[in-house]
């Protein structure tokens, strides 16, 4: 008995410290100890953007109480600065997506929670990749020379993304949990910051990086650069005053003017820039035989090796139903008839010549930005969820320039650009609009006719004569035309104090098919619920 | 007792005869077995004290015994449920006459239980053991050993995952006690504990057991007699014996069936007639009436078919020397009514039982080998079917897509291009798809048992086991299939179609035990004392193989090689354990057990439990005032209270953070060059074991000399560190949610059992079993610190637009509560769309005002069966009902709203239900889809012919006819009301079965 009881004893006792370990996967240690895996640390820093897990499509999320497909980054904040808006009506019953059109979230929306939580799994790992790779420990793992050379930039670009997602929840959610590379990871509760301080933290980690980032468009294609950082401080200085009370424009211009200095250029064809082989925009190495450098920074995208369900994979599969249903001209094997536009938005552009279908993609229209399909669609939506209401939208095809469809016909090869050149010559000429010193209206009026002059096809037809014409009102109109549907306007109509207000109604705003205006509460997202819940640091915005 | 009559007894009886045959003049004994009502006891068995030499009793209640020496024996009859007798007889050189006459005993207090580490007499347990043996297991068609104790038991829940072949059951003891870690219990065959992992192609573990070899159920229900199995066993212990060699002469039994299954009813959609009129009625122009054909297609009739399926087994058990077998062989042939969905099981089981050294060493070897064959309907055809325009044909004349009509989306020069988002020709996906699996398993257990020759109170036992299976398939899609469109470009950018894909998963799970065991009666105390004191180890170990997709062509998909040709799945146990029953004077029982766990799972540090149990009972009836009493035969009363741990359902290697690689289509790029991406995992370090307490308060009684027997068992269950998903303060972890030991939860329960022998004459046999469980379930926490505003876990993902969930958890309500929009009613009692009560009065509908309405758990469940034996006739049902459980229609939510029909793909069938609600636009999170699912099924009606000796003296012959899923009440309006987690969308529908058996033994 004694023996026995012994014997039981050591083998409990053994199994008490044995590490059984998984034969397909390593510790972070090894990780971080050669440079070719920390390379691949950063690509999923990165890829995080794009892909929502460790498999193509779906598989092994890495955002859990969330449809995968739906969990990326920009699907998510799609839905939540172009659908909230009049840029976009959606057919289905998502979870959380029609409360966005209507205008009625609240703090268990589950999109809000869905870029929340995006947002904040990126600021993660850029905080935990910041930890592993201090100079210091680079060193004591023997990673010299170009090498830590290389991690060095990386790095600056980490500390780039962390700063991108902090104005995502600082321009969405104001006031956040706040971590960096000093929070201990696995316990613990972050504070909250303020908006306020959260501007001048994402202004001062901007400004610390700027030096440390590779040279504009010297960079690799899909990596940030010195640009990116200047092209995020003067979004955030022409904010400012949403996001602090007090308004930069000053800064707002000289930034705009330091991205404009870089060298890029506009391609004259504005209808190349959201196709599968649209990479050719991006003047940097890698981003194949540049035609032009209009790309600042991307998220992209691969139909055989980044597959995902978001991005440019919702926007070419959800614009697609009704009769615009011709996988020839859109690379994809069907639509989702899904995602629609509202008259609010077709009032932009000029009258097309035709809208029998006949003129793909633009409808003969002179402003060529209007990418559009009329056939089977109505103008006016009297009902949200069939698709036939309001109009189709052919701005994002997975096709090349030659035509040829992308190499799957389920995901996309369609990059995303976050930043753009004329974004800036439009920041310059708004924060000279509106007094910021240094501004320059005379070039303010020369920038925005070079986008005038490219909607235009080449065309001066569409140009402002004079500096008088330039208003607020057609800064934000241009706006709204160059950049639809690519995640801008829920700020700018805020910028503008008109996305709660009556003063500006579209259809179906506050879920009234005439549209109506809804509690200045709502020009800030509420702190989604079930981090409230998990981190008493946290209050709600006011209003919910 | 006397219903028992089995047929192998009468045949032993048979073989008896012929024996008689040869008797000799010599010396010898022969005589009758009757009981008390002089009625014969055939299949007891008479045998001379100290010698293995014995005979069985026949059908007339007669023995004899031949070729005897002139000496002195002492003769003993003995039979299940009656008290052994001994006579002393003379034998010289002729043949003696002695008779018996044997009393019965409290038959089923007697009845000796399987218990955790041994055996004990029902009447000396103290913690709640139910137990089903042979002959009250359910017939007809069973094909996964859980069926035969479905309904049968209170307490225990099984409902049956699906009507496809194969298909587990859900089996819950008392409601399940976890939230995210695993709510089966523990299953142990013949001393194997089953690991909880699925096992590739087979749909359910347990479906490679042949329920024909097995012999009785224990199940485990409170904490202090599941707490010797302490790391596996909060949700309770399910032991399954197996059949084993009998003394005696060889027995061939051998059973066939045939079943044929039909579907009950469809899924209620529109005809289509209904559909044209309705289609008209909705649509806004010609595109969509354009759509409407002249064929009348019932597509559910066309996906079903009748299901032929029969079962043989055949088995031999016996002694042969000093070797008791049974060695058994069984085929099934098992179709599903969805066709293409078909079964081919084997299985063979080795049984071998001898003792040596004059019976000091027991030894039990025992084998269970089994090889399934299944191919797996694609089920996406059930709601292809419940969704295709009826007006469509089935075939579509032509050669394209295998022949089968689809909805098409022509382009220029390409009339034939398919329509890939429209809903697919059922047939076609059930034609163009080969999903097939072969698996093989083996368990083998041997067990050792040893009784000190000096010491003979102490036993010595080691039990060595090993489950082992190997189960691959493959999934082929034919290149001309619909859903195969629009194909996919290869590496040389050259469309493919068609898809193969093959999976293979084994498994290697070992256990080593080894325990001592003492008992002994103190008699001049008036006390018995035993006890077991035990380790045991056990190592899991699965490796599931990873392999690439291939065109039909064989060439490679893009992106699919695996970046690792396997996954290797391992966790290790180790346990102490103990227990202690002390009962005094037959009056006073006591029983304390300690289980010390460590599992590999958790952390060192944190990875060791300790599991305690203690009960007591008083069996009041052995008391003065009541001894003798015939009217209150029996009562017993027990409390106990016990801790189990629960470490299943949680990763092997959770508590490190380790990095893993993604896989080659989840790349990202630098410049022009990809990198596979290496992830961090969250990090789980505290988790540690999920406890559970149950305290138990139980009556065991017995009326009119035991006729009518039962329990009464009160219970209250708390689970604590429950394993739940919290959310992770964002920004500290890599996962914004993680399974962490946070939150209680309780369950309080009753459970009454009463069976009955209302008649039991020689004749006639009359018997009646019903069962009643209540259970209540509120989770109490599920926060670390309480928290007011916790908005709870969304769970139960629903068919109907994107990331939708209908149910939650949610402090103060039962697990998986839905949680819904209160629709709003017209004057006229309709629905009306899309309006729903503003249940915060913010006058705005959101999320907020979504609110926790019913659980899909039957708040109480019932079993009821009976039967009847009239000479040789036998009759008897089974029924369950189950009250208070609700359930989703999805069926109806998803597709009962016009603007489903007029599907821009391509107009679609759909829930007749639209017809009610003139619903435009969909309202899937309505309370009106909520519906009263409670239900009373008749699961079995049989009806049996024994015909007796079919052949001269031998061929002992039973014929019985079934009727399986007979009707079932309910107010449900889905297909069926009984669906695991509350959400009906589709479910595999289960078949109306009809079978003829036919047992002979010989």
């Amino acid at each position: 008995m004694l023996t026995a009881g012994l014997l039981a004893f050591s083998i409990t006792s053994c199994k008490k410290n044995l590490i059984l370990t998984p034969n397909d996967q390593v510790t972070q240690q090894q990780v971080f100890s050669n440079p070719a895996s920390i390379t691949q640390a950063m690509a999923k820093v990165y890829g995080s953007f794009a892909l929502t897990g460790n498999d193509g499509g779906s598989g092994a999320p890495d955002i859990a109480g969330i449809d995968e497909g739906a969990s990326d980054f920009f699907r998510q904040l799609w839905l939540t600065q172009d659908l909230s808006t009049d840029e976009a009506v959606y057919t289905y019953n998502d979870a959380g997506v029609q409360d966005m059109h209507n205008m009625v979230w609240g703090e268990t929306n589950q999109v809000l929670q869905g870029l929340y939580d995006r947002s904040l799994y990126q600021i993660t790992l850029v905080n935990n990749f910041l930890q592993q790779t201090t100079p210091a420990l680079l060193a004591s793992r023997g990673i010299t020379g170009n090498d830590a050379t290389t991690i060095g930039y990386y790095r600056a670009e980490a500390r780039f993304l962390r700063a991108y997602q902090y104005w995502v929840l600082m321009d969405v959610f104001g006031n956040p949990p706040f971590v960096t590379e000093n929070t201990v990871l696995g316990s613990g509760l972050p504070p909250r910051i303020a908006r306020a301080d959260l501007y001048a933290y994402v202004v001062s980690e901007l400004k610390a990086i700027d030096p440390l980032l590779v040279k504009p468009m010297q960079n690799q294609y899909g990596r940030a650069d010195e640009a990116a950082a200047w092209a995020l401080l003067a979004r955030v200085y022409l904010n400012a005053g949403v996001y602090t009370g007090t308004a930069d424009y000053a800064d707002a211009i000289t930034y705009a003017s330091k991205v404009i200095g870089a060298g890029y250029s506009l391609n004259p064809n504005f209808t190349q820039l959201f196709l599968a082989d649209n990479n050719l925009n991006a003047g940097v190495p890698g981003g194949g035989v540049a035609t032009q450098d209009e790309f600042i920074f991307t998220i992209n995208y691969d139909g055989v090796k980044t597959q995902g369900y978001g991005g440019t994979q919702f926007l070419t599969h959800g614009s697609q139903g009704g009769s615009l249903e011709n996988p020839a001209d859109f690379g994809v094997a069907s639509g989702y008839s899904e995602i629609r536009t509202t008259s609010a938005i077709i009032a932009l552009f000029p009258t097309p010549p035709f809208t029998d279908g006949s003129h793909f993609p633009n409808n003969g229209n002179p402003d060529t930005r209007a990418q559009f399909w009329y056939p089977g669609q109505s103008l006016a939506i009297t009902s949200i969820p069939v698709f036939s209401n309001g109009i189709a939208v052919t701005k994002f095809r997975n096709v090349t320039r030659a035509g040829a469809p992308g190499q799957n016909t389920t995901y996309s090869d369609i990059d995303m650009p976050l930043f753009r050149l004329s974004e800036m010559y439009l920041i310059y000429a708004e924060a000279t609009i509106r007094g910021g010193a240094g501004g320059d209206a005379a070039k303010a009026l020369t920038y925005v006719n070079l986008i005038r002059t490219r909607a235009y096809g080449g065309s001066t037809a569409g140009n402002l004569n004079s500096t008088t014409d330039l208003t607020l009102q057609f800064i934000l109109d241009e706006r709204g035309r160059e950049f639809f549907w690519e995640g801008f306007r829920r700020t700018d109509l805020i910028r503008f104090g008109l996305f709660t207000s009556s003063t500006y109604v579209w259809p179906w705003k506050g879920g009234v098919a005439g549209g109506t205006g809804v509690g200045d509460f709502r020009n800030l997202m509420p702190i989604p619920e079930s981090d409230l819940s998990a981190n008493p640091n946290l209050h709600q915005n006011p209003g919910y | 007792m006397r219903k028992n009559y089995s047929k192998k007894y009468v045949l032993l009886c048979a073989f008896l005869m012929m024996s008689v045959m040869a008797f000799a003049q010599t010396g010898g004994i022969k005589g009758t077995v009757v009981d008390d009502t002089n009625q014969p006891l055939p299949g007891a068995a008479v045998s001379i004290e100290g010698t293995t030499i014995g005979s069985s009793v026949d059908v007339n209640g007669g023995f004899s015994i031949a070729h005897l020496k002139p000496g002195t024996y002492t003769l003993v009859a003995k039979f299940l449920g009656y008290i052994d007798l001994k006579k002393t007889v003379t034998v010289e050189n002729s043949v003696v006459i002695v008779n018996f006459g044997l009393q019965s005993t409290n038959a089923s207090l007697n009845e000796v239980v399987v218990i955790g580490y041994g055996t004990e007499k029902k009447k000396d347990l103290t913690g709640s053991i139910a137990t089903v043996t042979e002959k009250d297991f359910n017939t007809g068609d069973v094909t996964t050993p859980e069926q035969l104790i479905q309904g049968k038991v209170a307490g225990v829940s099984i409902i049956s995952n699906s009507g496809a072949p194969g298909a587990g059951s859900t089996i819950l003891i008392r409601g399940g006690a976890s939230l995210q870690g695993s709510n089966q219990p523990l299953i142990v065959i013949d001393g194997v504990p089953l690991s909880n992992n699925g096992i590739a192609g087979a749909a359910n573990p347990l479906d490679l057991i042949n329920p024909d070899d097995i012999a009785s159920f224990s199940i485990l229900k409170d904490a202090s007699a599941a707490a010797i199995y302490g790391n596996r066993a909060s949700n309770g212990v399910v032991i399954i014996t197996t059949k084993k060699g009998k003394s005696g002469k060889p027995v061939i039994n051998f059973n066939t069936q045939l079943s044929v299954g039909k579907l009950t009813k469809e899924a209620p959609v529109l005809s289509a007639a209904q559909y044209r009129t309705y289609i008209t009625q909705i649509s806004p122009d010609t595109s969509f009436t354009n759509q409407l054909h002249s064929y009348n297609t019932d597509w559910q009739k066309e996906i079903y078919q009748t299901a032929i399926s029969n079962t043989d087994n055949i088995s031999i058990s016996g002694t042969t020397g000093k070797l008791p077998y049974r060695v058994s062989v069984g085929y099934t042939d098992e179709n599903g009514i969805l066709k293409t969905s078909s079964l081919d099981r084997y299985t063979s089981n080795i049984n071998l039982s001898p003792s040596l050294f004059t019976d000091h060493l027991k030894i039990n070897f025992n084998f269970l080998g089994s090889y399934v064959k299944q191919r797996f309907a694609n089920q996406g055809a059930i709601g292809s079917a419940a969704s295709m325009n009826p007006t469509d044909p089935v075939y579509s004349g032509n050669d394209f897509y295998g022949g089968f009509y689809e909805t098409l989306a022509p382009t220029a020069g390409h009339p034939e291009t398919v329509n890939t988002l429209a809903t697919r020709n059922p047939l076609g996906l059930l034609d163009e798809e080969n999903n097939r699996s072969n698996v093989y398993r083996a368990i083998t257990s041997l067990a050792l048992d040893y009784k000190f020759h000096f010491f003979p109170d102490l036993h010595a036992n080691v039990n060595i086991d090993y489950d082992g299976s190997n189960g691959s398939g493959f999934d082929d899609f034919l290149p001309t299939a619909a859903s195969q469109q629009p194909g996919t470009a290869d590496a040389n950018g050259v469309t493919q179609f068609g898809s193969n894909h093959n999976y293979k998963t084994t498994q290697g799970n070992s256990t080593i035990e080894g325990y001592f065991s003492y008992a002994h009666d103190f008699k001049s105390i008036k006390s018995h004392v035993d006890a077991v004191l035990g380790y045991s180890t056990q190592t899991y170990s699965q490796t599931m193989f990873n392999y690439a997709t291939y065109f039909s062509n064989g060439e490679q998909y893009p992106g699919t090689t695996p970046n690792y040709p396997f996954d290797l799945q391992k966790s290790e146990l180790a346990s102490v354990y103990g227990r202690l029953n002390y009962s005094y004077d037959s009056k006073y029982l006591i029983t304390g057990t300690l289980r010390q766990d460590v599992s590999t799972r958790f952390a060192p540090g944190i990875r060791t439990g300790y599991f305690p149990s203690v009960a007591g009972a008083w069996v009041i009836s052995n008391e003065d005032f009541l001894k003798g009493n015939t009217v209150l035969s029996n009562l017993k009363l027990r409390l106990e209270y016990g801790v189990t741990g629960n470490q299943d359902g949680i990763g092997n290697y959770d508590y490190l953070s380790d990095y893993s690689l993604g896989n080659p289509s989840a790349q990202y790029a630098f410049g022009s060059t990809y990198y596979e991406m290496y992830r961090p995992g969250a990090f789980y370090p505290g988790r540690t074991w999920e406890s559970t307490a149950t305290t138990n308060l139980a009556f065991d009684f017995g009326f009119l000399n035991d006729r009518i027997t039962g329990s009464l068992d009160l219970y209250y269950r708390k689970t604590k560190n429950l394993l739940a998903t919290t959310n992770e303060p964002e920004g500290t972890n890599f996962s914004n949610t993680i399974v962490a030991n946070v939150g209680d939860m309780q369950d309080k329960g009753a459970e009454l059992s009463i069976n009955a022998k209302l008649i039991n004459t020689k004749d006639i046999a009359w018997s009646a079993g019903v069962n009643a469980t209540l259970n209540r379930n509120k989770i109490t926490s599920l926060t670390a610190v309480p928290n007011p505003n916790f908005p709870g876990l969304p769970q139960g993902g629903i068919a109907g637009g994107l990331g939708n969930n209908i149910q939650i958890d949610q402090v103060g309500y039962a697990k998986n509560s839905f949680f819904v929009y209160q629709q709003v009613y017209d004057a006229n009692g309709k629905p009306l769309n899309g309006v729903y009560v503003d249940k915060n009065g913010d006058g705005i509908i959101n999320s907020s005002d979504l609110s926790v309405v019913h659980s899909p758990d039957p708040q109480e469940y019932f079993g009821i069966n009976s039967d009847l034996r009239v000479k040789q006739w036998s009759a008897g049902f089974s029924a369950r009902a189950s009250l208070g459980n609700y359930a989703y229609n999805n069926v109806a939510s998803s597709t009962g709203f016009s603007s489903n029909f007029l599907s821009p793909n391509g107009i679609v069938n759909g829930s007749s239900n639209v017809l009610q609600t003139n619903f435009t636009n969909p309202a899937y999170l309505s309370d009106y889809y909520i519906q009263n699912a409670s239900f009373f099924r008749m699961d079995n009606i049989h009806i049996g012919y024994n015909f007796g000796k079919v052949f001269k003296n031998t061929g002992d012959l039973k014929i019985s006819g079934n009727v399986q899923n007979v009707f079932i009440i309910t107010k449900y309006t889905g297909v069926d009301p009984e669906i695991t987690n509350g959400i009906d969308n589709n479910l595999y529908p289960r078949p109306r079965t009809y079978v003829l058996g036919l047992n002979l033994s010989l």
